[in-house]
């Protein structure tokens, strides 16, 4: 993931100012544009369905969730690593959470540590394998996706359990503020307090480096090793903290469907990757492409349009988001020589 | 002289421009049929640009090009230049590392072949034995190129680049080899200008660009010099002396070269010791460094001087060492590069790519990650007091042009260097490790690098270590040369001795005292 740099003899300031400003704002704000644009379109073709408080808070408060889990990605992959574990992590914590709470009678604060307790350790093992052992992390959250799946089956002898406390699900989604669910209002706090910490904190930009340039990194001092295993604990506890969520508002766990948030998280991680800050791994940029990819789902479907359009639009959106900033990175390369 | 043939290759006023920027301004150039001809230029003069136009890379906003006195039309095609007999080697060389010898050498005919089965490998490897035993040299066609030696590596780029143009017809073709030098060592240089000056006298044209100015005045017939995007002349080589080229390299003089003071300073106190260092090469080294001292590290290449900076900074890790810095005594084979940086190290690396910097992000990013902490007031960074000091830092260092703001990737190579020296002074180390400190750096550049060195020790009183294989620059730079021969120390030079001449003589008899086994 270095940026190639090449030795350059031209004079190189000129060539990377000849992109005026307004190129510059058009790329942070494409997305937002479109997403503004996607509004409106539906708006016009379903303004009676589309264009209702209800359908708002439906679009921002179900997808909290996928934004919790998106942004459980940005730390790994701002430092270089992928995490597959996230989605299985998530569904494990929501079933221990439910096991332990509706099985085994605990109060559900107890059943909550518990299970942002198992995504800590989900997270620490996955950073030890990846760093101690310098395996390539695609490889080993493919592992122990497939392994973590293969134990929340077992727990659950494949079952959903039901009847989690009402408490947690008040909080998550019963309760509103302006009309949405809590947990909508959860994914946005977490999402500026990432924003903060990768843009106001020396931890984040070492992180960028970690992941831009490792060998620089080690090289200025980082503990490359500490960053990038943190990462991986951070992905978990945040998935954890998804599972939580999902368990809140599902009142149960069930031992699959988690899995399928994998691939939207990632395409929203990197389709947000292309916007707000471009060509950087970013919260707000992640946010707002899992409400931008969701309205144009939601939309279509409102038109009609069956449920398969959800994988054609997130499968889409993962391959264009990933050509989209390998364009911007190499037009970046370009102007760097 | 009335020419007979028309030149091989002939550009005329050729303009290009970026932006407001003038690239390159009415530029002419002709390349004789036999002859070695040399591009000089500083950073920034125009020599890539003109090269990027002859490989179709950027489309010219003025210009001829002639090839064999028939024109071409300009801008060409991405891959034309092969059609027209032209070919490349870069500073990435372009190699592809996980790749066989073999595979690599034939990739462009396998690219474009017409066959689409059937290649004989066998009857290919063959073919591979003897371009190599023509050329002289022993490479393994069936060796995985990233296990490959960097001369090794070079050669093969070079050799490929030879045979492109041999099988587009004898005695024709242009090679044009940018920077071909910057990583070889001498004996890899040797062997590179037998295989130009053997191009060259079967008749193919060779455009030679290089910073280096001593293998230029050595290989090339005639020299074109570029300034700032504008022709400065085309001389022929033998009849201009090295302060002339200077002279049209930078438009000014430069103090005389090699007057330079070495002053003994080994009766002054020790402030860095290296005991009983071993490496993957160094076995049980042993040296120290005065107060106010730059000592410099050397030999042939493989002899293992390149690798005790590393050790020093716990990049690598050591079999065994001690180091003491200022009475800290550190055990070097625990340390790491982040414990290193704490107790006053720094370290700047050879490769300014892929160890010293991100090109994709900001100047001003990469400057202030070796001092993060400093603008971090306990609840956020100060990122417009980060912009600011790093601004002052640029100017402070003469980094051209100064915009926090810009890619690092962007900045020539010896504002990348001059940036990475600014990067690490204000972390204040006590000891600076130095890496090739000049490489693929301009003339201009590299005395202002070599002033900001010295400033640096003479002000603030920092040790500075630096490994090169630049002789020259040892010379210019150093007040003591440790040469090593077969991982051990062979010979210090001190005050009078430590010319150019006299570090060339210990390295090579270093080389040949290991040969004949007397250092044990």
């Amino acid at each position: 993931m270095s940026g190639a740099t090449e030795h350059t003899d031209t004079k190189p300031a000129a060539r990377v100012r000849s992109r005026s400003l307004a190129a510059d704002l058009l790329e942070r704000y494409a997305l937002l544009a479109v997403w503004g644009i996607v509004i409106v379109v539906f708006g016009i073709l379903r303004p009676d369905t589309f264009l209702t408080t209800a359908n708002f808070s439906t679009i921002f408060g179900s997808q909290a969730i996928l934004v919790v889990l998106t942004l459980a990605l940005l730390p790994p992959l701002t430092a270089g690593d992928y995490d597959l574990s996230v989605a299985a992590t998530m569904g494990l914590a929501g079933m221990t959470l439910a096991i332990l709470n509706v099985n085994h009678g605990w109060p559900i604060v107890w059943a909550i540590a518990a299970a942002i307790a198992v995504g800590l350790v989900v997270g620490a093992i996955n950073g030890a394998i990846v760093v101690l052992l310098g395996i390539d992390s695609l490889i080993v959250t493919l592992g122990t996706s497939t392994f973590i799946a293969g134990v929340v089956l077992w727990i659950s002898n494949s079952n959903t359990i039901s009847g989690v406390s009402q408490g947690l699900i008040d909080i998550v989604v019963v309760n509103r503020f302006l009309g949405i669910p809590l947990e909508f209002y959860y994914g946005i706090a977490l999402g500026l307090v990432m924003f903060y910490v990768f843009e106001f904190m020396p931890v984040g930009r070492r992180l960028l480096f970690v992941g831009r340039g490792r060998s620089v990194a080690r090289l200025s001092g980082i503990r490359v090793v500490r960053l990038r295993w943190g990462a991986f604990v951070v992905a978990g506890v945040i998935s954890a903290f998804a599972g939580v969520l999902y368990a809140g508002t599902l009142g149960s766990a069930d031992p699959t469907s988690s899995l399928s948030f994998l691939l939207p998280a990632f395409a929203a991680a990197f389709l947000g990757a292309t916007t707000i800050m471009p060509g950087r791994f970013n919260p707000i940029g992640s946010i707002a492409a899992v409400y931008f990819l969701v309205t144009g789902i939601t939309g279509l479907q409102l038109l009609g349009v069956q449920t398969f359009v959800q994988q054609l639009f997130y499968g889409g959106a993962l391959v264009l988001a990933v050509a989209l900033s390998q364009l911007a990175r190499r037009r970046d390369a370009a102007a760097a020589g | 002289m009335e020419e007979v043939v028309p030149p091989r290759l002939e550009v005329s006023n050729l303009s290009k421009s970026f932006g407001g920027t003038q690239a390159l301004r009415g530029v002419d150039l002709s390349l004789l049929p036999g002859e070695v001809h040399g591009l000089l230029g500083e950073n920034g003069s125009g020599k890539s640009t003109l090269i990027k136009v002859l490989a179709g890379f950027h489309d010219p906003d003025e210009g001829e090009l002639l090839i064999d006195g028939e024109r071409v039309r300009l801008p060409l095609a991405p891959g034309q230049f092969r059609e027209l007999g032209l070919s490349f080697v870069h500073q990435d060389l372009g190699l592809i590392e996980s790749l066989s010898v073999l595979e690599n050498l034939r990739v462009a005919e396998l690219a474009s072949s017409r066959s689409r089965f059937g290649i004989s490998w066998r009857r290919e490897r063959k073919r591979a034995r003897e371009t190599f035993q023509r050329y002289g040299l022993r490479i393994d066609p069936t060796a995985i190129v990233a296990e490959l030696k960097p001369v090794e590596r070079a050669l093969l780029a070079i050799v490929r680049a030879i045979e492109d143009i041999r099988s587009v017809g004898a005695g024709q073709g242009v090679l044009v080899l940018d920077e071909p030098t910057v990583f070889l060592p001498r004996e890899g240089i040797e062997v590179l200008f037998s295989l130009v000056r053997d191009a060259a006298a079967a008749g193919a044209s060779i455009l030679f660009v290089s910073h280096d100015l001593d293998v230029v005045r050595e290989i090339t017939d005639r020299v074109t010099v570029l300034r700032d995007g504008v022709l400065v002349g085309t001389v022929v080589t033998r009849e201009t002396s090295e302060a002339t080229f200077v002279e049209m390299i930078i438009g000014r003089q430069l103090a005389k070269l090699g007057d330079v003071e070495h002053a003994d300073m080994t009766e002054r106190r020790v402030g860095v010791s290296v005991k009983g260092l071993s490496g993957s090469t160094v076995t049980d080294v042993s040296f120290q460094m005065h107060e106010g001292e730059i000592v410099g590290l050397t030999g042939l290449i493989g002899s293992g001087f390149e690798e005790v900076p590393y050790l020093l900074y716990g990049a690598r890790s050591a079999r065994a060492g001690r180091l003491v810095l200022r009475g800290h005594e550190t055990d070097l084979t625990r340390l790491t590069p982040a414990a290193a940086t704490r107790s006053g190290m720094a370290l700047i690396p050879a490769d300014r790519k892929t160890d010293g910097s991100v090109g994709s992000l900001p100047v001003v990013e990469n400057l202030a990650l070796s001092v993060l902490d400093r603008y971090f007031n306990g609840v956020s960074l100060e990122l417009r007091r980060m912009r600011r000091e790093t601004r002052a830092l640029m100017q402070e260092f003469d980094v051209r042009p100064n915009d926090p703001s810009l890619p690092y990737g962007a900045l020539s190579g010896g504002n990348q260097q001059k940036a990475l020296l600014a990067k690490w002074f204000q972390t204040e180390p006590r000891l600076l490790l130095l890496d090739e400190p000049t490489q693929g750096v301009d003339v201009g550049a590299r005395q202002q690098i070599f002033g900001l060195i010295r400033t640096a020790v003479e002000e603030r009183g920092m040790h500075v270590l630096c490994a090169s294989s630049d002789y020259e620059q040892l010379s210019l730079l150093c007040d003591r040369v440790i040469v090593f021969g077969r991982g051990r120390v062979w010979r210090e030079l001190v005050g009078d001795d430590v010319t150019k001449e006299r570090i060339i003589e210990q390295s090579y008899e270093a080389m040949a005292a290991e040969v004949a086994g007397v250092v044990a």
